[in-house]
């Protein structure tokens, strides 16, 4: 059928208005579900490195959140390891703030690809009820073969030993490096220890098995078949608890224990 | 008419199955297969889109000026893909992750390109919408085969929970590693056309 330059250029106008009504309104009157999903997501990733949640457990929203109350999130400054009480830390936005010049810098050279630093985070602390720290719960990320990996890393009190590793977003290929989501192999991280007694970062993934975190404290199991990703592990654990990353808030945390 | 909407629902199964025939959507169909349960989110999604772009499309085909018509079709096609994305991000947030791009590239499956310019345009719309749905079913055996397959395979699972005891963690099953990766996939789907058509004799391309 022919039609008018007029209708043809009318009826497109008409298409797209009307698709653009449905698909607006299907983003707006489901955003808040949405974020209200990546902020639960987030939450379970970080109880999950803290392992105070089990990877096989099906949590409700409401449970999820009794258990994060243990949890206090708190942004620090990454350059001093001060803590900034006066930023909200439920409303700061690290990825916009990664990204602006006035509240990131370029990163130094590093192996893991990160381009620019914050100059502020958010941190996690794990408090019993007598309020003594337990455990501190750090975001990480850095590069893989494929992909940048995100993560948190859960330390102890001593802020030394690892209490566990968890990934929550990379495209490592499944079943290669993709298995830093395997849960036998996240077993393996609680117990090692991240520094030695000089303070230097001397965790690293080797390749092939390392022992208990009593005979190989300082090395965890590599990945079958994924010495990129393995490496790229170990390059983002030497970063992030290196002095660009949380070492001075790690070093003010020292500070404030007596020592043992 | 009963006979035909049976037929233009159930064709898109065995007798004209749009991945092992006309072997269309095999990006998704390599991409999402690894488990079970993202395969069947995937099917889901296919199916609504396809279902109302064939319906859509069908309603409006002889008002689309035909010098627009596909850039038409994809536009209605990829409002019908985002509002997918968007209800699966609401509702289904941790296999949507899992899904990530591949609910987006939607839009560029062929089946559904190809069901609305091929039939749609042509036929009425309750026809269409049947077009629609059996094309969706019919792809959607393949990648739930392939799924259940690829899971208990590769991973000793189905929908998460262990049925094959892995040797890894004490039991006897050493998964297979190839199941994992898309080269699996391809053995599959490759294995699916050739029984397929070892059972429809007709289904098999002439050599020249």
């Amino acid at each position: 059928m022919q039609h008018s330059s007029l209708y043809t250029i009318v009826f497109a106008g008409i298409v797209c208005v009307v698709c653009a009504i449905l698909v607006s309104s299907s983003v707006v009157s489901l955003s808040t579900l949405q974020q209200t999903n990546a902020a639960l997501d987030k939450r379970k990733n970080v109880l999950l490195a803290a392992g105070l949640v089990q990877p096989s457990e099906k949590l409700t929203p409401a449970e999820l959140n009794d258990r994060f109350r243990v949890i206090e999130p708190v942004v620090i400054e990454m350059a001093t390891g001060m803590i900034v009480p006066e930023i909200d830390p439920s409303s700061f936005n690290q990825r916009k703030s990664v990204n602006d010049p006035k509240t990131s810098q370029v990163a130094p050279p590093n192996s893991s690809r990160i381009s620019r630093l914050p100059n502020h985070t958010v941190v996690y602390q794990v408090f019993n009820d007598s309020r003594e720290l337990q455990m501190i719960i750090l975001p990480i990320e850095g590069y893989g073969l494929w992909s940048t990996l995100y993560g948190f890393l859960a330390l102890g009190a001593d802020t030394k030993t690892i209490r566990g590793l968890t990934y929550y977003q990379h495209g490592e290929t499944p079943g290669l490096g993709g298995e830093v989501d395997n849960p036998s192999w996240k077993a393996r991280w609680p117990g090692r220890v991240a520094f030695d007694d000089n303070g230097q970062v001397v965790i690293e993934v080797i390749k092939g098995r390392a022992g208990s975190p009593q005979e190989s404290p300082y090395q965890v199991d590599g990945l079958a078949g994924a010495t990129i990703t393995s490496r790229g592990v170990t390059n983002m654990l030497q970063f992030w608890l290196g002095k660009n990353g949380y070492r001075p808030y790690l070093e003010k945390l020292r500070e404030k224990q007596p020592p043992s | 008419m009963n006979n035909l909407a049976r037929k233009t629902v159930l064709d898109p199964l065995f007798e004209n199955n749009p991945i092992t025939l006309q072997v269309l959507g095999i990006c998704s169909a390599l991409a999402v297969t690894t488990k079970m349960e993202t395969s069947m989110v995937m099917c889901g999604a296919v199916i609504f889109v396809l279902t109302f772009s064939n319906l859509t499309i069908s309603l409006l085909r002889n008002n689309i000026p035909s010098s627009i018509r596909i850039i038409i079709q994809l536009t209605i096609i990829s409002s019908l893909v985002i509002i997918a994305d968007q209800f699966l991000k609401a509702y289904l947030y941790d296999i949507s992750k899992q899904l990530s791009v591949f609910v987006g590239l939607i839009i560029t499956n062929c089946i559904i390109m190809g069901r609305a310019e091929a039939f749609a345009m042509q036929n009425e719309p309750t026809m269409s919408l049947m077009d629609g749905l059996g094309n969706g079913f019919g792809y959607s055996l393949v990648l739930i085969a392939t799924g259940f397959l690829r899971e208990l395979l590769g991973a000793g699972k189905l929908f998460g929970y262990k049925v094959l005891p892995l040797a890894t963690e004490g039991g006897w099953y050493t998964p297979n590693g190839m199941m994992v990766t898309s080269a699996g996939a391809f053995f599959i789907i490759g294995g699916f056309i050739w029984a397929l058509r070892t059972w429809k004799k007709d289904q098999v391309e002439e050599e020249g």
